[in-house]
């Protein structure tokens, strides 16, 4: 089998997400496999995110594997004005996998192109984080038993939220029914509502939280940046409306569970925190298990 | 048909005819062709009448015959050109322009935080046609869309 890399979800068969779920689930029941003794990861966060950093490397090292690599450029020949190129074909040298993450969109499918050992994406700007939908998707199937059929409603900034258009097109796969609740300024682009159409299924378009979620099992919450606003006295008339509260949960379905890709800012009120349907924390353990499976998935020690 | 038209742009001996060009992609076609670094001798006309088109442009090309390929990469802009290769002032070979379904290297991508625009490398895109005949790119590397009337030619 030639490198395997996972840069878009798109990169990922059908198959292949419901197995990386099922070797999340293995690998939260023996979280410490050292099926990776002897390898070395390169861990390259040209821009800095402490959060999934860690989690990429507590899986790394749960996995038996070495760390190297920089949690930002300051100290590294990449400020020397090295090409991004000769930078990632070094590295290549060094480890047996590279995990990173920057700030330039469709920096880690080239990094793919020129490493000889697989990348994974760590999240490239505002295109696309897979680590992170699969770990969505390991939340949804360990909370609702399956993946297939779900009813999820998306709410906040649909037209900017990477993490929930790669979602969508991974949930189409599964018979899903979505309802998306945002603002007109930030709504579901034209062309995922395309793709929605194009493989036979329904949606739902809505501008406020209503009665719809009392019929959801995923409730996923985003964040509504001011900054995304042209118009900064329409962002103060909405942003109110895209903030969930305990008393709206009160109907909803007893299996029901919140997710948000985090850090929130304001969009879940704290009353929601000890709700048991508030499942963002626990979302967090389920990255490491998810990306314990992720990389033994790529390096072939799990199939 | 073409009669009248020909007489406009003066007729060559040998060579390539590109017609039925939208006259305000004219200048696009040059730089996909690299027409600017052509040592033969190269005619133009632009803002000619055209009944199909309104306004339309010509190049005719002395002594160079362009390969189906490099065509193709016209269709990008002017899915309607057409190509006559002329031999002793007769057309030869008619040669209708086919959108590939993959370009590299000539095309900037629309997103600026993209790496092609950031790196010294090569864009590559995979062509979406539309229903309506439009054309749209989608970059391999960011993914996001380069629609028709975005598309410029990179040196
Ligand atoms: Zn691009």
């Amino acid at each position: 089998m030639g490198k395997k890399n996972l840069i878009s979800i798109t990169d990922f068969t059908k198959e292949e997400i419901i197995r990386i779920t099922e070797l999340a689930a293995d690998f939260e029941q023996n979280p410490n496999q050292p099926l990776l003794k002897g390898k070395v990861v390169a861990s390259l966060f040209f821009e800095p995110s402490t959060r999934t950093r860690l989690s990429f490397e507590s899986a790394i090292n749960r996995l038996g594997a070495r760390v190297i690599g920089f949690s930002d450029t300051s100290n590294t020949s990449v400020t020397k004005g090295e090409t991004f190129h000769d930078t990632i074909m070094t590295i290549s040298n060094y480890c047996d996998m590279i995990v990173m993450r920057h700030s330039l969109e469709g920096a880690p499918r080239y990094a793919s192109e020129i490493s000889k050992v697989p990348v994974v994406n760590a999240g490239d700007g505002a295109n696309q984080h897979p680590s992170q939908t699969l770990l969505d998707l390991y939340s949804i199937k360990k909370t609702q038993g399956t993946l297939n059929g779900i009813n999820i409603m998306m709410i906040g900034d649909l037209k900017y939220g990477r993490t929930v258009h790669s979602l969508l097109q991974a949930l189409s796969h599964f018979e899903t029914h979505f309802t998306f609740v945002a603002p007109p300024e930030l709504e579901m682009p034209q062309e995922y509502k395309l793709f929605l159409q194009e493989k036979g299924l329904n949606f739902v378009e809505k501008r406020e939280i209503d009665d719809a979620i009392n019929e959801a099992d995923i409730v996923y919450m985003t964040r509504v940046q001011r900054e995304r606003f042209t118009d900064p006295m329409e962002y103060e008339r909405v942003k109110n409306a895209y903030i969930l509260r305990n008393s709206m949960l009160k109907d909803t379905k007893p299996n029901m569970r919140i997710l948000h890709p985090l850090p929130r800012v304001n969009e879940i009120a704290a009353d929601v925190d000890s709700n048991p349907k508030a499942y963002y924390f626990n979302q967090t353990e389920n990255g490491v298990y998810t990306r314990m499976a992720i990389i033994s998935y790529l390096l072939g020690v799990k199939k | 048909m073409a009669q009248d038209k020909i007489m406009e742009v003066r007729a060559i001996e040998n060579g390539t005819v590109v017609d039925h060009i939208p006259a305000d992609c004219l200048f696009k076609i040059i730089k996909i062709l690299q027409l600017d670094k052509e040592t033969h001798r190269i005619t133009f006309g632009t803002n000619l009448e055209s009944k199909r088109m309104g306004t339309k442009a010509i190049i005719k090309i002395n002594d160079r015959y362009c390969q189906q390929e490099e065509i193709n990469r016209i269709a990008i802009v002017a899915p309607m050109a057409v190509v006559n290769i002329i031999k002793d002032y007769k057309v030869t070979e008619k040669l209708k322009v086919v959108v590939p379904d993959q370009i590299e290297g000539f095309v900037r991508c629309a997103n600026p935080k993209c790496i092609t625009n950031n790196e010294p490398m090569q864009t590559a895109f995979k062509v979406i046609k539309g229903n309506d005949g439009e054309i749209a790119l989608k970059c391999r590397y960011c993914e996001k869309i380069t629609h028709q009337d975005q598309i410029e030619i990179l040196k």
